[in-house]
């Protein structure tokens, strides 16, 4: 275990590493250009950043970024669109799902500076407590949710899944894969494996799902 | 993670130049095990090289009647692929049964290929670990080991590769097509491709030092039915304990390649010619020479059943 002393020391490297990171609003176009497909060189000990521009929620943004950074951290800590949660930071809980380009991803398995020109929806861009996207006002009418931690990434996955069925995405639990996948119970709750809710509110998830599906439960 | 420069490759040639080029390079695709395994400091790069840019994402036909599956195929693309679906249905299976569906849409065919161990003492930086510090020992061995490996382990190493979709490329006999950072190209039959730990256990691949995997190819489909059966912990996004990927004809031939039992996937053509004789037969020869430890001999078993169960599903 580190001592305070060594949280300390730690916790302000990662303040000097943070300060090297400004949040810039332009056109897209111009930056683009600018972009660089490359890291700066880095000064002796310093970490190495890198320029990178994306839309999030239809406003494009650009940023000079410690290459570490991952999309989360981008989203969370350097654009405040704290929707988005950090649940492992490894891919194994779906907390942080977002929409990239129109497909579901964890943003925190995924590098910030690797999304040049991309476009990103988080929880904040599918809609707003005024105009609530239908996916969240199911989430709300069916109680899918209690602590609500997991809940932002609950909803960006279940919007993208009923886009992937729609697709013909193929499942796990898919019967026969030579035709389009049916929208059934077994298929929404295998595709929604990727979130984990700590609460255990799957079953009030899949009805609200089933609902904006079109289809009872 | 450690600070790293990052760049995008714009040609494969440039990509595995600049691999060579620099000691401690990577490449980076999908990015769901190496930025993992980066947070862990297991992987520590200096230097990232994106090859998300590289025209490597496209499922083409082949002049043999069989397809080209770019290296940047993303796992989702491939396993809803209709000629996949169609043709080679035990690739998509086991595509399938793999990770999350945002996982599937990231990961790409090359690096789940090359994707690393679940061994959680690999995964834990204070134990020792001949993979990822060589000489240091392996924790696992004496530990707890239900997970590991029970065929093709050695003194130095009993981990299992984790990967559901090599088990059907392995049983598909698909072709690894790389370039050399000398710009010269090579085709590696999936057999070749992954090692056994032996006394290197880091050394995992016969890949040498910045070759890059631009595609991964399938003869001409081979008919009959195709099963991926994977037996886990829970009941999706879970690594396999054991599964089996076969391919079974109406005469009762056919081919099967079994997964979570070593450190490749584990294909044994004497054992595929006892398929019309029952999964005992099967199993006899497969586990030939197994040598698994207390916590993990029930996989001798799982394997048998899972083959009788998959034999069984075959007939209809
Ligand atoms: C929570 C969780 C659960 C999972 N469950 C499963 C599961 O059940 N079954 C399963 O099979 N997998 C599972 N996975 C693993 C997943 O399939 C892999 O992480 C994924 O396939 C890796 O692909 P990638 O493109 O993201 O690779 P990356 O992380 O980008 O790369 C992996 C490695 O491949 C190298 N590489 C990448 N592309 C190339 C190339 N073209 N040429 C040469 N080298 C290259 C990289 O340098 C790196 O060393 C799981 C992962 C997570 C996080
Ligand atoms: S089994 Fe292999 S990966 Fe696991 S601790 Fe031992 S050497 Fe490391
Ligand atoms: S925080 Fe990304 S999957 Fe858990
Ligand atoms: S509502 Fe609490 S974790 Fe899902």
């Amino acid at each position: 275990m580190p001592t305070p002393n060594e949280f300390e020391i730690s916790r302000r490297n990662l303040l000097v590493g943070t300060v090297t990171s400004v949040a810039i609003g332009a056109s897209h176009g111009a930056n683009a250009q600018n972009a660089a497909s490359r890291s700066h060189a880095p000064a002796q000990g310093m970490p190495a950043t890198a320029k990178v521009s994306f839309s999030v929620n239809g406003e494009v943004r650009a940023l000079e970024l410690d290459t570490r950074t991952t999309l989360l951290d981008a989203l969370r800590e350097h654009l405040h669109l704290t929707g988005t949660k950090k649940g492992c930071d490894h891919g194994q809980c779906g907390a942080c799902t977002v929409i990239v380009g129109g497909q579901r991803v964890n943003s925190c398995l995924t590098l910030a500076v690797m999304h040049e020109g991309d476009s990103v929806t988080t929880i904040e861009g599918l809609g707003t407590p005024e105009h609530m996207h239908p996916m969240q006002t199911a989430f709300v009418t069916h109680d899918g949710f209690q602590c609500g931690y997991c809940t932002p990434g609950q909803i960006c996955s279940a919007v993208a899944v009923l886009d992937e069925i729609k697709a013909g995405i193929p499942s796990h639990v898919t019967g026969d894969l030579t035709i389009a996948p049916q929208l059934t119970n077994a298929e929404l709750r295998e595709r929604m494996s990727g979130n984990i809710c700590r609460c255990g509110a799957y079953s009030n998830i899949a009805e609200a799902i089933t609902e904006v599906a079109g289809r009872p439960a | 993670m450690k600070s790293f420069t990052y760049e995008k490759a714009n040609s494969p040639a440039a990509a595995a130049a600049a691999a060579a080029g620099s000691s401690n390079a990577r490449f980076i695709a999908g990015g769901t095990n190496l930025l993992d395994l980066m947070k862990l400091e297991i992987e520590t790069p200096s230097h990232l090289i994106d090859v998300n840019g590289l025209a490597f994402d496209k499922i083409e036909p082949t002049q043999e009647g069989g397809l080209r599956i770019g290296a940047l195929v993303r796992n989702t693309a491939l396993a809803a692929d209709e000629r996949i679906r169609r043709d080679y249905g035990l690739l998509s299976r086991a595509l399938l049964s793999g990770a999350s569906g945002q996982l599937r849409n990231k990961a790409t065919t090359a690096g789940n290929l090359l994707q690393r161990t679940r061994c959680p003492y690999f995964y834990d930086t204070n134990q020792p670990c001949n993979k990822r510090t060589p000489g240091s020992g392996c924790a696992a061995i004496g530990g707890v080991t239900r997970q590991h490996a029970v065929l093709g382990s050695s003194e130095s190493c009993i981990a299992t590769h984790p990967s559901d979709m090599a088990i059907a490329m392995r049983a598909l006999d698909a072709t690894v097509e790389t370039v050399r950072p000398d710009g010269t190209t090579r085709a590696i039959p999936i057999a070749d491709l992954h090692r056994l730990p032996g006394e290197t256990p880091h050394i995992e691949t016969t890949l040498s030092a910045g070759e890059l995997i631009t595609s991964v190819t399938l003869p001409k489909p081979v008919g009959g039915t195709h099963i991926y059966r994977k037996v886990r912990d829970r009941a999706s996004y879970a690594f396999a304990l054991v599964s089996v990927g076969a391919i079974v004809q109406r005469d009762g031939t056919g081919r099967v390649a079994v997964g979570g039992v070593a450190h490749k996937p584990w294909r044994v053509e004497a054992a595929e010619a006892e398929m019309p004789r029952g999964a005992k037969a099967v199993a006899t020869r497969l586990l030939d020479g197994a040598r698994p430890t207390r916590d993990n001999s029930f996989k001798l078993a799982l394997v048998e059943r899972t083959l009788a169960a998959v034999l069984s599903e075959a007939k209809g």
